[in-house]
């Protein structure tokens, strides 16, 4: 099958990313900007690209920075929050779902329920819950949905402890885009006080044993992107 | 290249599914001997360590502060330090050397002693060394009991079913966290209509399972997670002081309890710190000692996929079990999550715990199909039962379960199944049909479930909370429909949590409510012929596989 990720893929990622880090000193410079001062010791074809955490942020028309994320006032609305590598640094989930069709996906969710997506960008947290616990605050519903960019989602409301969960797709492998717009679909329900039944979980036992390791890289370049203390920005979508 | 079709024929096999990764020592991707890790060295001034592992007390992050704090036997740490590694690795598995003299020099050990020590050893002298430092002399193991329709019935059914395979402990948890308490429940009445006695637990957010906890709907807790960086732990809102206050919660209520930390985890957060897995895993069981828990749930556990995909990781795994052994406390060894598409490679995970024996071989074992496992798949599951069966009667062990008959088994998930009825029917709770009583008993799987109304189920769990519910309702509805002697075994259960027996280390109930624990089950293996052996009755039982033609018979 095309979606089966295969050990040369993998053994591809890793080596890719192994030889980025070695390119530079390991810095973590969170203000991208002077990227590589090529010193690299092990120098190979890669090596002038950046670091993990050290790339400026692509610069994507459909994904724009409009300024600090304010409170959501409107009961009408859900927030999407992404986590700090999502679409600027990293492109696809772990599947090679692109992040532009599975953020397409929710907030198609969202609104034929019809209640307002809105989107965020937070920073100061690489995990999930803690994003989704981040989206409640600023949503003007209480609920949000966050997505990591390897591409794991949860359901969130304001009332729930940061750990805990309306609905919770931990094997990001088995999420495709039909699902991505029932959490949407779901997550609006929740928002207008209804009870959905929850989005029914795939469980591929061997989802964990062909993913984990490469889950881990693309969690760790997650972290290169977390910002201690910065709040979230609002973020203008558009997918014409 | 032209293939050369051998080549072409391996890489068909299943081991190429696996995830394999090179080391990558600065973003931990090393299972022990890190370049990086830390010396041992300890310094005390004025009843204080001054110095741990290199680092000054001034550079202490919060989890150095707590372990040199709370970890570290003062009075003898500084001449265990100074004891040579090889040595102490040497009397570890030298059947001569006893438990009782091992453990005042491990609790002398600083975390980076620690690691050092277990890395002199190779697999089969860590098998030797497990066989001894079990805490509890006789072997368990534990089971998951889930489906992915969060079933109520098929999880009393099959709970029923693993009790009367050997499960001393089982634990469930949701597909939908909101169905926890139903599934609480679920698992507590059918396991103690399988066979009484049985721990059981329900692994949710921490705030929820302590809730469940004290309201009586389980008996045991093992998710509270501690983590071997200070970036990961604070990460989950988390210090180890917290962690030490919430397992004094459980214990002020009767509850057992255990910590749950695991190889991997770190890396898996991204925050490892450039350590190796083991140094990492050594900090997390001091954290445990620190904190004054009996037990640890450890063995990478969910991140098996990390340890599992680097050299050595599958050693470094046993490893860590035999380190939380050897420091006195409990183990349940993980074997827990799906590790390999292989067959042969899902035995060699199995092996180092299954033959040396631990507290918990598995933690647990799948006692539903995969496909049902709401933990993501486990190691072996209840399709594997037949060849765990064989494995235990070719090799006299006992990897902590008993073959069962088809009639038994039919039996116990049917009462189980009604006996659950019951219990919601005197909670108020959304019908339990008779159609779904017959399906639970014959299931495979909870295809073979008719569908329930899961809305309904989820307003029904929210409202038995906020009810305020009891254990001491689960048996009134027991002994209402007529189900005495479950009632009985659930309110001794309770019952159990005021005498708090149980709390001790390792400990499991007999089916006639004695605890089975480190204390009154010390472990004392010195060679041959000594420690634990299978008696006559358990063998008996171990052998008699329905597979197996009686030569009188022919």
């Amino acid at each position: 099958m095309s979606e089966e990720i295969n050990e040369k893929l993998l053994r591809e990622i890793i080596r890719q990313v192994i030889t980025e880090t070695k390119a530079t000193d390991k810095k973590v410079d969170f203000n991208g900007g002077q990227a590589s001062n090529s010193q690299a010791s092990s120098a190979t074809a890669t090596a002038t690209k950046p670091a993990p955490g050290t790339d400026a942020p692509l610069q994507l028309d459909w994904f724009k920075h409009i300024g600090p994320a304010k409170k959501g006032t409107s009961t009408d609305e859900v927030v999407v929050a992404v986590l700090p590598g999502f679409a600027e640094h990293m492109t696809e989930n772990l599947k090679g779902i692109k992040h532009k069709d599975i953020l397409r996906e929710v907030t198609a969710g969202i609104e034929e329920q019809g209640l307002k997506a809105r989107v965020i960008k937070v920073y100061r947290t690489a995990d999930v819950s803690f994003a989704g616990s981040e989206g409640d605050q600023y949503s003007g519903s209480g609920v949000a949905i966050a997505i990591q960019s390897k591409g794991t989602t949860i359901i969130h409301q304001k009332d729930l402890e940061p750990l805990s969960n309306l609905e919770l797709f931990p094997q990001a492998p088995v999420i495709d885009l039909k699902t991505y717009r029932a959490i949407g679909a779901n997550a609006a329900r929740y928002a207008k006080g209804e009870s959905p039944t929850p989005v029914p979980t795939v469980n591929d036992q061997m989802a964990r044993v062909k993913y984990q390791a490469k889950s881990a890289l693309m969690h760790i370049k997650e972290t290169k992107y977390v910002v201690t203390g910065k709040g979230p920005d609002e973020i203008e979508v558009n997918f014409d | 290249m032209k293939r050369q079709k051998r080549f072409e024929e391996l890489e068909k096999r299943p081991v190429h599914e696996d995830g394999f990764v090179d080391e990558w020592p600065e973003e931990g991707f090393v299972a022990m001997d890190g370049p990086y890790d830390p010396k041992p060295s300890v310094k005390i001034e004025n009843g204080e360590i001054v110095e741990l592992d290199g680092k000054k007390k001034e550079d202490f992050d919060l989890i150095d502060s707590f372990i040199a704090k709370h970890a570290i036997n003062l009075d003898t740490t500084e001449k265990v330090l100074a004891m040579d590694s090889q040595k102490i690795a040497n009397m570890l598995c030298d059947p001569n050397v006893t438990r009782d003299k091992i453990i005042p020099i491990t609790t002398g050990f600083t975390p980076a002693k620690a690691a050092e020590v277990i890395s002199q050893l190779n697999f089969v002298e860590m098998m030797m060394a497990t066989q001894k430092m079990r805490p509890r002399k006789t072997p368990a193991t534990q089971g998951h009991v889930t489906n992915i329709r969060d079933n109520p019935v098929l999880i009393a059914a099959d709970a029923a079913d693993a009790a009367l395979r050997g499960f001393p402990e089982q634990e469930t948890t949701t597909a939908v966290a909101r169905y926890a308490p139903l599934n609480a429940i679920s698992i507590m009445v059918g396991a103690q209509t399988g066979r009484p006695g049985v721990l059981t637990q329900c692994s949710v957010e921490e705030a929820e399972e302590l809730s469940l906890g004290m309201r009586g709907f389980t008996a045991y807790a093992e998710t509270i997670s501690v983590y071997g960086t200070e970036q990961v732990f604070t990460d989950g809102d988390d210090t180890p002081w917290s962690k030490g206050f919430l397992a004094s919660c459980y214990a002020s209520r009767g509850l057992k309890m255990r910590f749950t930390s695991g190889s991997g985890s770190e890396v898996m957060m991204g925050y490892a710190e450039k350590k190796s897995m083991l140094y990492l895993e050594a900090r997390c069981i001091f954290i445990t000692k620190g904190c004054g828990v009996q037990g640890l749930q450890n063995g990478a556990v969910s991140c098996i996929g990390i340890p599992g995909a680097v050299p050595s990781g599958i050693r470094e795994v046993l490893g860590e079990n035999l380190l939380c052994m050897a420091m006195d406390i409990e183990c349940a060894s993980g074997n827990d999550q799906a590790f390999s598409h292989s067959d042969i490679r899902r035995t060699e995970r199995l092996l180092g715990q299954f033959l040396a024996g631990t507290d918990y071989i598995s933690s647990g074992y799948s006692s539903v199909p995969n496909y049902d496992n709401t933990f993501a798949g486990s190691n072996m599951d209840a399709t594997d039962y037949d060849d765990y069966y064989a494995m235990q009667r070719d090799l006299k062990v006992n990897g902590g379960l008993v073959p069962v008959k088809e009639a038994d088994i039919i039996k116990a998930r049917n009462k189980a199944a009604k006996a659950l009825q019951a219990v919601f029917k005197s909670l108020d709770l959304p019908e339990i049909t008779d159609e779904e009583i017959e399906a639970a008993t014959y299931a495979f799987s909870s295809k073979d479930m008719p569908e329930r109304n899961m809305v309904e189920d989820m307003k029904a769990a929210q409202d038995l909370m906020d009810r305020g519910v009891t254990g001491v309702d689960v048996i009134k509805g027991l002994y209402a429909g007529g189900f005495t002697d479950v009632a009985q075994a659930v309110l001794n259960l309770l019952q159990q949590r005021i005498a708090g027996d149980f709390l001790q280390t390792s400990a499991i109930f007999d089916k006639d409510w004695n605890v089975i624990s480190a204390v009154n089950n010390t472990n004392d293996y010195n060679g041959p012929g000594t420690g634990y052996h299978i008696d006559d009755k358990l063998w008996e039982r171990i052998t008699d596989v329905p597979m197996a033609i009686n030569p009188a018979d022919v």
